[in-house]
């Protein structure tokens, strides 16, 4: 194996940049847009007793297509741009994003909503202001685990020309050149751990009524 | 750095989806393709084996570790982090970089594969462990069950449903990445996504990925079956 050459290093830190943003500007919209389909299909879910099984079962499936094959599926409609790349990541991420939403809603005392309704409450305003939030931690779960995969799998779509870091594995591939490799790697691991650590400050700023009890459940 | 990876790929001049469909439907179904060395048959019997042994290796690492953890609830962390670090690791990566300082050999496959397989077993083997009630495992030493008995005949079956959505989940995700393998010039239904996205014959890439799909999916039932028949007695088991 061929030691790291460490000048490497010093000379790309633009590019090492520049990707890391490009890998951002992937995975983070993946999310966003993953959260924005499956909140709704989730509270659907939960409600509606007899779709529940039928968008569970389809975001299972959707999970078990090989996210390469998302990209290359998108390529007829979306042709080679960022937003192949992007929406087969959202899709990627629904079927973490659904489960868990539901889970946290279903983990919802039925006093609580109840307590909010007899009050008066409209239902969308109980689901807002008292479900939604107390679902909160299970949901932050899927999304950090989702928010992880996005950014792990983004790589993948360098072989669309979209990768982000993983341009450093094509290129280092291509020239048999271990260096950018493994900053490729080690980007994307820290890259990973950083956006997680992100969102846990997120959840620990939105959950202020949960910060004396022990561990929210769900990690 | 400029653009890297396969040459930018173009629309199919001029092809609606529907002629794009029945070209695919053409490549799908015709003798022709699923016979011979590069055929369908072939590059799919490839596939299943690079994916199931990669599983079996998985599973055989990370079952003991996925055991002991969950027996001892001792080094939790380490399941835990284990997970995260293997979502977070990219195969991609690992793949270019196990075949840069091996060369050119099944390693670099397998390697990512059963990198990948592992944690998602030994993350769902120590949750069904972690699932059992202790009040029956407290049952089971009381009675002068030895740890090894309490593990096999208490913790292990009750364990179970989640053991084996672990090793589900673990297949599915090798069997769609297993892909990885054509990138580094072996052979699997990958093969027709690299081909066809180096020759620009999407009818090809389109085929390829239709088909690591479907046995994705039929695997998942079939073990999904398995899973059934296995806990039929069991009312409120598995996931």
């Amino acid at each position: 194996m061929t030691a790291i050459d460490w000048g490497w290093f010093p000379d790309h830190l633009g590019d090492m940049a520049s990707l890391t943003l490009e890998h951002l500007s992937i995975a983070v919209p993946a999310v966003l847009l993953g959260l924005l389909i499956a909140l709704p299909l989730a509270v659907v879910a939960h409600r509606v007793r007899m779709l529940r099984g039928l968008i569970l079962g389809a975001s299972n499936v959707l999970f078990t297509i090989p996210s390469l094959a998302f990209f290359v599926l998108l390529l007829p409609v979306t042709g080679l741009t960022r937003s192949t790349a992007v929406t087969g990541l959202t899709i990627y991420t629904l079927v973490v994003l659904i489960r868990n939403t539901v889970e946290g809603l279903d983990s919802v005392p039925s006093r609580a909503r109840e307590a909010s309704l007899a009050m008066g409450s409209r239902p969308l305003r109980t689901l807002l202001t008292v479900e939604l939030p107390l679902a909160l931690p299970v949901i932050m779960a899927g999304v950090r685990v989702a928010t992880v995969m996005a950014i792990s799998l983004v790589s993948v779509a360098s072989y669309i020309g979209y990768g982000g870091l993983g341009q450093l594995f094509t290129d280092g591939f291509q020239r048999s050149y271990t260096t950018p490799v493994i900053a490729g790697v080690l980007l994307t691991l820290l890259l990973a751990l950083l956006a997680d650590a992100v969102l846990v400050a997120v959840q620990y700023l939105c959950t202020p009524w949960a910060r004396h009890r022990t561990n929210a459940k769900g990690a | 750095m400029h653009a890297l990876g396969p040459a930018p790929y173009e629309r199919q001049g001029g092809l609606t989806v529907l002629e794009l469909l029945s070209h695919l439907a053409h490549w799908l179904t015709s003798p022709a393709q699923w016979s011979g060395s590069g055929g369908i048959a072939v590059r799919l019997l490839e596939h299943l084996r690079y994916s199931l042994l990669a599983t079996f290796v998985g599973a055989v690492l990370a079952l003991p570790l996925g055991l002991l953890i969950g027996h001892t609830r001792r080094f939790a962390f380490l399941a835990i982090n284990l997970a995260g670090f293997g979502r977070a690791l990219p195969t991609v990566g690992l793949v270019t970089l196990v075949f840069l300082a091996g060369g050119l050999s099944m390693w670099p496959v397998y390697v990512s594969l059963v990198a990948l397989a592992v944690p998602v077993i030994v993350t769902n083997t120590y949750a069904g462990m972690t699932a059992v009630d202790p009040d029956v495992t407290d049952a089971a030493r009381g009675v002068g069950m030895t740890g090894l008995q309490v593990l096999w005949q208490i913790e292990l079956p009750l364990a179970l449903p989640l053991v084996m959505t672990g090793l589900r989940l673990a297949l599915i995700q090798v069997v769609s990445t297993a892909t990885i393998a054509a990138y580094v010039s072996f052979g699997g239904l990958g093969r027709y996504i690299f081909d066809g996205l180096a020759q620009r014959d999407l009818v090809q890439v389109l085929g390829g990925a239709v088909l690591v799909a479907v046995l994705a999916v039929l695997l998942d039932l079939v073990l999904a079956a398995v899973q059934r028949s296995l806990f039929r007695h069991r009312p409120a088991a598995a996931r």
